[in-house]
């Protein structure tokens, strides 16, 4: 079967659900859904929630084999719950749970122990990268399904659609009440919003929020409301603080960073929309936080104030807030103590669920009404599709994140990415994998030149004649060729068993597969 | 056609360059690589090719040229293979 | 100018990217003599097989101070940079040799006479006082200050205000004019200190130096932006060539702009201005409207 962004895959995958191929942004589910939900259960007066172990939760819970399980990953590369539940589920014996997170990290890798000896048998994640990654690139039979990978939107549509059933979510919270009300912005593990962990509080048949700070007070104003709420486990630390929230971010000194940057900068500054009550999503990487801010100098020297920032937030955003360049901010996720601050502080910095950030199927997410956005991406080819989940060897290194969601939703979306790496074009015939669809991506633009999908017209007209270095992405890609030579592609596998991961759309349909290199 | 008289050895294992060894063969043997790159499978062939034709153009053979690349682009890795048939033929 | 190191295969790969007007490959001090071939055949193949748009520049061993120099001519030279660059020049002598090492070549690849011309540092006292001879040179375009050696000669030290440096600036600058040819200032080296740079480089070009070696990107932008000419000064500029043109064309003696008289030096230096600013890529709206 072919889907629309011209990738093949087999009608039936074992161990998944029966898949529609992608057909385009914006389709109508094809038979009416409605919204799932928790069984709905009494609450007794007086009961307590604080448990003493994670051991007493999962028998609590009653978690037992086959189970789904989630995690967020508001703790980046500094999380620590997804290590102690897996470590009390396995002293208990359990086998074949499915790990349902927001996303994975480098310091995730010990979970290839517990895949090795059976413990954890399916994943689906946003994002797979370091050892873990590369493990299951070159071991995908060593789960019972491919890996599902979903983007930001694509996993809150899913959970509310009733796609992804959790049967119990393991909620790290920086700060708790006794009750269960929770709240990410203050703890000496505070990682600001809550944004994934607040949707899957709402949905998952039974939550567990595990703390570091369980206070006697009350938690106001909370990310997590107690009726949420099953357990409460409070525990020595939730985190390393030093790798939830980087301290002051600096703006990049590597150079090609910065030409990229100051080049998208131009970009945007010429493309039509950048004008008074304009709204930016900037992403939380080197080149990302550099466009932040050459176009903060340009808001300054134009006297152009922008209407809402929004995505993953960073010190550069709350800095523009602060100082009366954009009037709101939505965040979903904190990258820095300086946003984590300003979340705290600023009432015009706001928390926002994932769902709220870039649900497709809701009537309105507030990525729908984006104007700009600047994405990273490892590949890109000449439909204008973008890989950032795998790299040129076919190797699992990446994460669709909101990805796919600002692309199809923002009006203007834009790549940053070097046109070479190493010795490798980022330019291909076809990206190894498809994360988001070219119909949705509009400028590319590299350290050796920009190319502007021929669907827009206007674009092509607004950046003609302003200094920028414009060429079709054939031409681009024809310039790395000429420096490099053209690459071979890499061969393989096609057999099913050697299915690594699913990629699926915003909406659930099938975009691509990554399959094992040969 | 030169024949060169000793080991040698040219470059860095870094980025966008290669660590090139030269060593002299018996008589006849001709020119042999071995080639070990971050970029094996996109431009193992072609990389091959690149050596090979280095070492005739600069006129020697029955050496073997063994490469360690991470990624040069083809005027680099022709520059560390010249240099260190220039630097074996050296007495 | 940017220095790219001669045997950094990374940093000549991605060189031109920054936007330099004139890249300057390094097969001098910046290698050391035990990677002094490699760097040789590393800038003869990145020049002879890579498609470069801007000027590039090739600065060699000394020809006769080292046993480097003539080698590093002989293999570079066929791979045609637009200048070679002799370090600390000392006498004229030195520059004959490598104009005749030129012109052979240049003959022999078939170039066109003129393909390949020499840009001379001065970097010592002794260097600074043959400045005015060896500027005016055959295939001499440009006199560049080295900073760095200069000052060890004088057996002093770097300043903020420069001033150990303003007697070598100010004869490089003459030697330059006199000869007719550009005069390029020395680099700054402590990269991240931007506003010591900024200021360094409008003080040399106050005096009149007509461009900057960088050693870092990020120097490239500052320099760009402080020669060139501000849109008051273009505005301002494009006004004087117009009723220079009209005085002309209606034969009227004595011409005024805004209230002051302009006359030759006022009308070249419009000129030059104009000059500067196309060459900086600024659009000019040439509308001679006759304003009095």
């Amino acid at each position: 079967m072919k889907n629309k962004a011209g990738r093949e895959f087999p009608i039936h995958i074992d161990g998944l659900k029966s898949y529609r191929p992608y057909a385009g942004l914006f389709i109508e589910p094809s038979t009416p859904v409605r919204m799932a939900g928790k069984l709905l259960c009494v609450g007794k007066p007086g009961s307590n929630k604080i448990l003493n172990s994670l051991t007493e939760a999962i028998e609590a819970t009653c978690l037992h084999d086959g189970m789904t399980i989630s995690f967020h990953h508001h703790f980046r590369n500094g999380d620590y719950i997804i290590q102690l539940v897996m470590t009390a589920i396995a002293a208990k014996g359990i086998q074949d749970i499915t790990i349902a997170t927001s996303s994975l990290n480098d310091c995730h890798d010990f979970l290839i122990d517990y895949i090795e000896n059976g413990t954890v048998t399916a994943l689906e994640t946003s994002g797979l990268r370091g050892k873990l990654g590369a493990y299951l690139t070159k071991n995908p039979s060593k789960l019972k399904r491919p890996v599902i990978i979903r983007s930001h939107g694509g996993r809150a549509r899913a959970i509310e659609a009733g796609d992804l059933k959790i049967d119990v979510a393991f909620m790290g919270v920086p700060t708790c009440d006794r009750f269960g009300n929770a709240t990410g912005q203050i703890g000496k593990s505070a990682c600001g919003a809550l944004g994934y962990a607040m949707l899957d509080s709402r949905f998952a048949e039974q939550v567990v929020l595990v703390t570091d700070n369980l206070i006697d007070g009350y938690v106001f104003p909370y990310s997590i409301p107690q009726t949420d709420v099953n357990y409460i486990v409070p525990v020595e630390a939730i985190g390393d603080p030093a790798g939830i929230a980087s301290g002051i971010l600096r703006i990049t000194k590597n150079p090609i960073q910065l030409i990229l940057a100051e080049v998208a900068a131009k970009a945007i500054e010429h493309s039509g929309y950048f004008k008074n009550g304009y709204s930016l999503q900037l992403g939380g990487g080197g080149a990302s936080l550099a466009v932040g801010r050459f176009i903060r100098e340009k808001m300054l020297k134009q006297q152009i104030k922008g209407g809402f920032g929004v995505g993953g937030m960073t010190g550069v955003f709350a800095k523009m807030l602060e100082e009366g360049l954009f009037e709101i901010c939505y965040d979903t996720q904190t990258f820095d103590t300086t946003a984590i601050q300003s979340l705290r502080e600023n009432p015009r910095h706001v928390e926002m669920s994932a769902s709220f950030y870039a649900n497709p199927w809701s009537p309105g997410p507030i990525i729908n009404a984006l104007d700009i956005g600047i994405l990273g991406a490892t590949e890109v080819d000449l439909d204008f599709n973008v890989n950032v989940i795998t790299n040129s060897n076919g190797l699992l290194m990446g994460a669709s994140g909101g990805h796919s969601d600002i692309a199809a939703a923002a009006k203007l979306s834009i790549i940053v990415m070097p046109l070479i790496r190493g010795r490798l074009p980022m330019v291909r015939d076809r990206v190894q994998n498809i994360v988001t669809p070219g119909e949705s991506i509009d400028v590319v633009v590299t350290d050796r030149g920009i190319a502007i999908n021929p669907r827009r017209d206007d674009l092509i007209e607004n950046l003609r004649n302003r200094g920028l270095n414009i060429m079709t992405i054939e031409e681009l890609q024809g310039l790395a060729h000429k420096l490099i030579g053209k690459p071979q592609e890499i061969p393989l596998s096609q057999e099913e068993k050697d299915i690594v991961a699913v990629i699926e759309y915003r909406d659930g349909t099938l975009l691509d597969i990554i399959r094992k290199p040969l | 056609m030169q024949t060169i008289k000793k080991i040698a050895t040219v470059g860095f294992e870094e980025t966008n360059d290669a660590l090139v060894t030269v060593s002299p063969q018996k008589a006849g043997q001709g020119i042999t690589v071995e080639l070990i790159s971050t970029v094996k499978r996109q431009y193992g062939e072609h990389l091959e090719l690149i050596i090979i034709d280095a070492v005739k153009q600069a006129d020697y053979t029955d050496v073997h040229v063994e490469v360690r690349d991470r990624g040069a682009w083809d005027y680099a890795l022709h520059a560390r293979i010249v240099t260190a048939l220039s630097r074996g033929a050296e007495q | 100018m940017m220095f790219v190191p001669g045997n950094s295969p990374k940093m000549i790969n991605n060189a031109e990217i920054y936007g330099a007007d004139t890249l300057m490959f390094d097969v001098e001090d910046s290698i050391a003599i035990s990677q002094k071939d490699a760097a040789r055949m590393m800038v003869k193949y990145a020049l002879k097989y890579l498609p470069f748009n801007c000027e590039t520049a090739v600065r060699v061993n000394h020809v006769t101070q080292t046993p480097f120099g003539m080698d590093d001519l002989k293999a570079i030279l066929p791979s045609k940079p637009d200048l070679i660059r002799l370090p600390k020049t000392e006498s004229v002598d030195e520059v004959r040799l490598v104009t005749n090492l030129i012109e052979k070549v240049e003959t022999k690849e078939g170039f066109p006479e003129g393909s390949i011309n020499i840009i001379c540092a001065i970097e010592s006292v002794r260097g600074l006082y043959e400045a005015r001879a060896i500027a005016k040179e055959k295939r001499v375009v440009a006199i560049a200050l080295g900073g760095e050696d200069f000052i060890a000669d004088l057996r002093t030290q770097r300043t903020a205000h420069g001033i150990e440096l303003y007697y070598a600036r100010s004869q490089i600058l003459m030697a330059a004019r006199d000869a007719n040819i550009q005069a390029m200032d020395t680099v700054f080296a402590d990269v991240y200190n931007l506003e010591g740079f900024r200021k360094e480089v409008t003080d040399s070009k106050d005096m009149g130096f007509d461009g900057k070696s960088v050693i870092h990107p990020l120097q490239i932008g500052i320099v760009h932006e402080i020669y060139t000419p501000t849109e008051q000064q273009i505005t301002h500029s494009v006004k004087v060539l117009a009723s220079y043109k009209d005085a002309i064309a209606n034969n009227r003696g004595v011409i005024t702009v805004d209230g002051k008289m302009i006359d030759g030096p006022i009308v070249v230096r419009a000129e030059r201005i104009v000059a500067q600013a196309k060459a900086a890529g600024v659009w000019i709206q040439e509308e001679f409207n006759h304003e009095e």
